[in-house]
């Protein structure tokens, strides 16, 4: 703060000496001008990275720290485990903890990582990761210094039988360059390598709503690879999120700039710069799908000579060379750099959060904005208890915005990159989409410009190379009409599924009321009857039930809920791809990729690199475990899912096969009073779905 | 008494044939159907010939798996079992009884078998129709409604009583007067006067107007119950007796007259035994207002409900004659009706000795 203030006392200072007449003269001005930091830029702009407010700080310091050790594990293929710490230190002070199992950080860029702002590698690619612009985690750091004085403790792994390095560092905000107050080598047993990162700072811990637990929930349901365990302050209880999945997303692949996206300044920057010579090979080598085909087609709609030199290229020419670009047929870039969480894991990542009556989602394929590809997907959670499935009742943030609401506005989970968006909602393109999207045709009521009204959670995300946001603390997302488009369809794929859920369960209710109704009186009317002469009560009885079964037949209803709705639902089936090949690829989507099909990982592009051979077995079982129906119910904390994946497929026919023995003795035994139970029972493990 | 045993004994084969036809089709996984006969307007008929209302061929279908049946169904075995155990102990007992005998709660509900008395009374109905049983051989009777004077004597359950020394209260009549239960013995009887309104019957029997006009004087406090109205049939049957009919003059009180003479809707199955197509009415017509000059003041404004009600039983086919047009139009014409007791107005008295006495010696009745 000491350098803020003083910054402020140079601008007030000189005003009253200021002559009379002329407030102040060129001279005088110029005395004042001087260079700013980035550092003391942001010191004073703190709100345009997430620091308006002491809770709001306290968030982005975890989402700064989460979003970096998400990022560095996947990088380096490590299925992540993370611990998140909060401790309460003063009345408004929090120490901040956050460890992974990363592959940990080379000790001579422990310093300017963590303090120097805008230093990174993510900045300087396109790739798609939660990361952008190498400030979050520094500016964390300096957020902490400035409001408690304590430096940022940084302690890192690389790996086994390696020393631990740890730093305390401050950030030097005039210079942007990290003070190291101390470099100490200790030993750290519990990790093989990883990295924890410790920011004590001036905050405000509150549970709810943009609370640090509402923001880790979501994490969990966006990373459902991802481990998460996380000790709140105050002696909350802890949330522990067991990974859903062993798999890593598969790993994203770096990119060159679309010609469709590029600016002008952009182009000239590249022309000047280029180390080819030709105007045709600087644009098939800075930019992705441009062939020298399509580079003839740019010079020569534009005027130009191919093989003129790049960087003689008058201010004209290269104006020329921009305007040209729109007017030739570039295929889209490649999109295989994108990942997307996968249908399957939405519905995963959704269940292991909420339990709802049926979860749905859809991948739309990638396509492109500004020349930088992006796909949408969009998952729901509808009715059922919508409640976490948390260990402790009182964290349960999702939960206490979705129940008891009655008739209240859905909840709306917004994603970038797999982080979770929590402020500015309606400033945001996800926002508009959902507002844009008629509700009411996919059976949910929606006030005019407002967010539908129901018991559902929605999930948007949107996985780019390089994610709009309208300012850099990352909450919002700019409203381009590609990416709102895209992410129009992909919610109505859902409202789709939605509303043949919905009708689909309608019609289940009338049923289960004309049931309920018959089976309300039969056993009365069975003991007149008897009593009047006309047979034996129970036989009548089981007739009869026989005869309500056949009036209300009773659809398989998985009642149960969670991940086992979202397998063997038509609902929250996966599809495939309708449109099957591309053609010609022109303008149309680079697909090497079909839709998602089943488990996220199967048809991922970059299938599973060296560390992830050991997964690779798994994998081919996938496809066909999704054929058999899943009959579990899914364990409270999804821990079983771990060791499902393998043994699934006997497991399922295991379990069928009692099922229905059950269901045959049951049926003997069966008494009057049972009548409903049964019926549901009889009809349970066998019919399938619909289908 | 051996008749009623067999009596008995074939109403419960009725019912429990009704039973296993039930479950007949039950066993034959057919959705059990109940045929019950319509009792409503379009399932009656009028019969010129023999002056009553019949019951039609109409049937309904009672369907156990109709989610609007389901409850009745259930209800009519309800009934019908309760009727059985009535029958097989050989008691009797009211409908009201039989309401709370069969209401409990249905397992696994929180709903009752019968909510109130007004589902369990026309499932009652159903029942009689259904099975071609009478009410009393279901072993049912409505409450005591109604009462009778007049110089004869009865036997009632095997009492005998005079009617002529009941003071002011008269014999209430009960709901069951077959021929097994009421016995008529010496009799001084002219004639039959049913009175639609108890205030009157009772002015009537203080005047002891049944003991000079020789006549049996009964009431049935409003719609003549079942009990007085096959009573009023046994007796026109069997003592040879004219029924006369004394009623408000507005079209409830010409209903009431038109159920005794030719049986009612709802009750049409019952018509054969209970209606007196010879009733005569002797008033209260809408000619008397003028006939004995009774003001203006006594009259009472038709309600929308009465005109209404006017002009459905004009087209009544059993109300389709001359005479009763002329009433019924003229009661609309005049917009207005009378009770009984405006002849209060000229007297207290009068109406049992002026006009009652004048009517019926001048003939002016309506057949």
């Amino acid at each position: 703060m000491v350098r803020a203030t003083s910054t402020q006392k140079n601008d007030a200072a000189p005003k009253k000496p200021a002559k009379k007449g002329r407030r102040a003269s060129a001279e005088s001005m110029a005395q004042k001008q001087r260079e700013i930091s980035v550092s003391e830029f942001f010191t004073k702009n703190r709100h345009l990275l997430g620091f308006d407010n002491p809770s709001k700080a306290l968030l982005t310091t975890v989402k700064e720290a989460v979003d970096n050790s998400l990022d560095a594990c996947e990088e380096a293929g490590i299925p992540p485990e993370l611990r998140v710490e909060i401790h309460q230190t003063a009345e408004d002070r929090y120490r901040v903890v956050v460890e992974d199992n990363g592959p940990g950080i080379v000790k001579a860029q422990i310093p300017k990582i963590f303090g120097k702002l805008l230093y990174g590698s993510k900045f300087h690619r396109l790739k798609q990761s939660r990361g952008q612009q190498g400030i979050g985690i520094s500016a964390a750091g300096m957020y902490g210094q400035l409001t408690t004085g304590k430096p940022v403790v940084v302690t890192s792994k690389t790996g086994k039988g390696r020393p631990a390095h740890q730093y305390e560092i401050v950030l030097d905000t005039r210079k942007n360059q990290p003070n190291i107050l101390a470099d100490t080598t200790i030993d750290w047993e519990r990790r093989e390598h990883g990295t924890r990162v410790e920011i004590e700072l001036q905050g405000n811990y509150r549970a709810g709503r943009r609370s640090v637990d509402e923001y880790l929930e979501q994490v969990g349901i966006a990373n459902p690879h991802a481990t998460i365990t996380y000790v709140p302050p105050n002696n909350r209880a802890p949330l522990m999120l067991e990974r859903v999945t062993d798999e890593l997303p598969p790993e994203t692949t770096e990119i060159k700039p679309h010609p469709y996206g590029i600016e002008l300044g952009m182009l000239i920057k590249l022309m000047k710069e280029s180390t080819h010579r030709s105007v045709s090979g600087t644009l098939q080598a800075e930019f992705s799908r441009v062939t020298a085909r399509v580079a003839h087609q740019i010079c020569e709609t534009a005027g130009l000579r191919p093989t003129a030199t790049a960087k003689r290229l008058g201010p004209q020419e290269i104006e020329k060379l921009y305007r040209a670009i729109p007017k030739v047929k570039v295929m889209a870039p490649p999109t295989n750099c994108i990942v997307p969480i996968g249908e399957e894991l939405i519905n995963r990542g959704l269940a292991r959060e909420l339990r709802a009556a049926i979860y749905a989602s859809s991948t739309r394929p990638p396509t492109v904005y500004r020349g930088n590809p992006f796909r949408v997907e969009v998952g729901l959670a509808y009715g059922g208890d919508l409640r976490r499935m948390a260990i402790e009742e009182d964290s349960l943030t999702i939960k206490a915005k979705t129940e008891d609401r009655g008739e209240g506005p859905i909840t709306l989970l917004r994603f970038a990159n797999r982080v979770p968006l929590q402020y500015q909602q309606s400033a945001c393109a996800i926002f508009k989409a959902v507002v844009d999207t008629s509700w009411k045709s996919y059976g949910l009521s929606q006030p005019r410009g407002g967010l539908p009204v129901g018991p559902m959670v929605l999930l948007v995300h949107i996985a780019s190379v390089w994610v709009p946001f309208t300012s850099e603390s990352k909450e919002a997302i700019a409203h381009y009409p590609e990416i709102i488009k895209e992410m129009k369809l992909a919610l109505r794929e859902v409202g789709r599924k939605l509303n043949a859920f919905l009708r689909r369960r309608e019609k289940d209710r009338l049923q289960e009321k004309r049931r309920s109704i018959f089976s309300m009186y039969i056993g009365e009317l069975a003991r007149s009857l008897s009593r009047l002469g006309a047979g034996d009560e129970t036989r009548i009885q089981k007739k009869l039930d026989v005869l309500v079964a056949k009036h209300a037949p009773q659809r398989e209803v998985a009642v149960a809920a969670g991940a086992s709705e979202v397998a063997d639902s038509p609902v929250g089936l996966v599809e495939m791809s309708d449109d099957g090949e591309l053609d010609d690829g022109e303008l149309e989507l680079d697909r090497e990729e079909p839709r998602q099909l089943s488990l996220v990982d199967d048809d991922a592009p970059s299938a599973p690199k060296a560390s992830k051979k050991k997964a690779a077995p798994k994998k081919k079982a996938a496809p066909k475990k999704k054929a058999a129906p899943k009959k579990k119910a899914p364990a409270r904390k999804a821990t079983s899912k771990k060791t499902t994946t393998k043994k699934t497929a006997t497991k399922k026919t295991a379990t069928k096969k009692t099922a229905t023995k059950k269901t045959a003795t049951k049926k003997t035994a069966t008494k009057k009073t049972a009548t409903k139970k049964t019926a549901k029972k009889k009809t349970a493990p066998k019919k399938g779905r619909r289908s | 008494m051996a008749s009623t045993d067999a009596r008995d004994k074939k109403t419960i084969g009725k019912l429990s044939k009704l039973a296993r036809e039930v479950v007949r089709d039950i066993n034959a996984e057919k959705d059990p159907s109940l045929s019950i006969p319509s009792r409503s307007l379009g399932n009656v008929t009028f019969d010129e010939a023999r002056s009553i209302i019949e019951l039609g061929d109409q049937k309904q279908q009672r369907q156990l798996f109709n989610v609007a049946h389901a409850r009745k169904f259930m209800q009519t075995f309800l009934i019908a079992d309760a009727c059985r155990e009535l029958i097989d102990e050989g008691k009797t007992t009211s409908i009201r009884d039989l309401y709370y005998i069969t209401k409990h709660t249905l397992e696994g509900s929180r709903q009752n078998t019968f909510e109130d008395q007004d589902e369990s009374d026309p499932i009652i109905e159903d029942l009689e129709v259904t099975i071609d049983a009478l009410r009393e051989e279901l072993h049912l009777f409505a409450t005591n409604k109604g009462s009778m004077v007049g110089p004869m004597t009865i036997v009632d359950s095997g009492d005998a009583i005079d009617l002529r020394r009941l003071g002011s209260g008269g014999w209430s009549i009960p709901s069951i007067v077959e021929s097994n239960v009421i016995q008529f013995q010496e009799c001084d009887a002219e004639y039959i006067l049913l009175v639609e309104k108890d205030a009157v019957w009772r002015r009537l029997n203080e005047d002891k107007f049944w003991r000079a006009n020789k006549c049996l004087l009964l009431t049935g406090q409003g719609m003549a119950p079942r009990g007085v109205r096959r009573l009023l049939y046994r007796m026109h049957k069997e003592l040879k007796l004219p029924v006369y009919v004394l009623v408000d003059n507005d079209p409830w009180g010409f209903y009431i007259y038109s159920v005794i003479k030719q049986g009612s809707i709802n009750l049409a199955y019952e018509s054969l035994r209970m209606a007196v197509p010879k009733a005569r009415f002797i008033g209260m017509s809408s000619m008397d207002r003028e006939a004995f000059q009774l003001p203006d003041n006594v009259t009472i404004k038709l309600n929308d409900q009465d005109i209404s009600r006017a002009k459905q039983m004009l087209a009544y086919p059993w109300f389709d004659k001359k005479a009763w047009q002329k009433e019924l139009k003229t009661m609309l014409r005049s917009g207005v009706k009378l009770e009984l007791e405006a002849f209060s107005n000229k007297g207290i008295s009068y109406i049992s000795e002026e006009y009652l006495p004048k009517k019926i010696r001048d003939r002016k009745w309506l057949a």
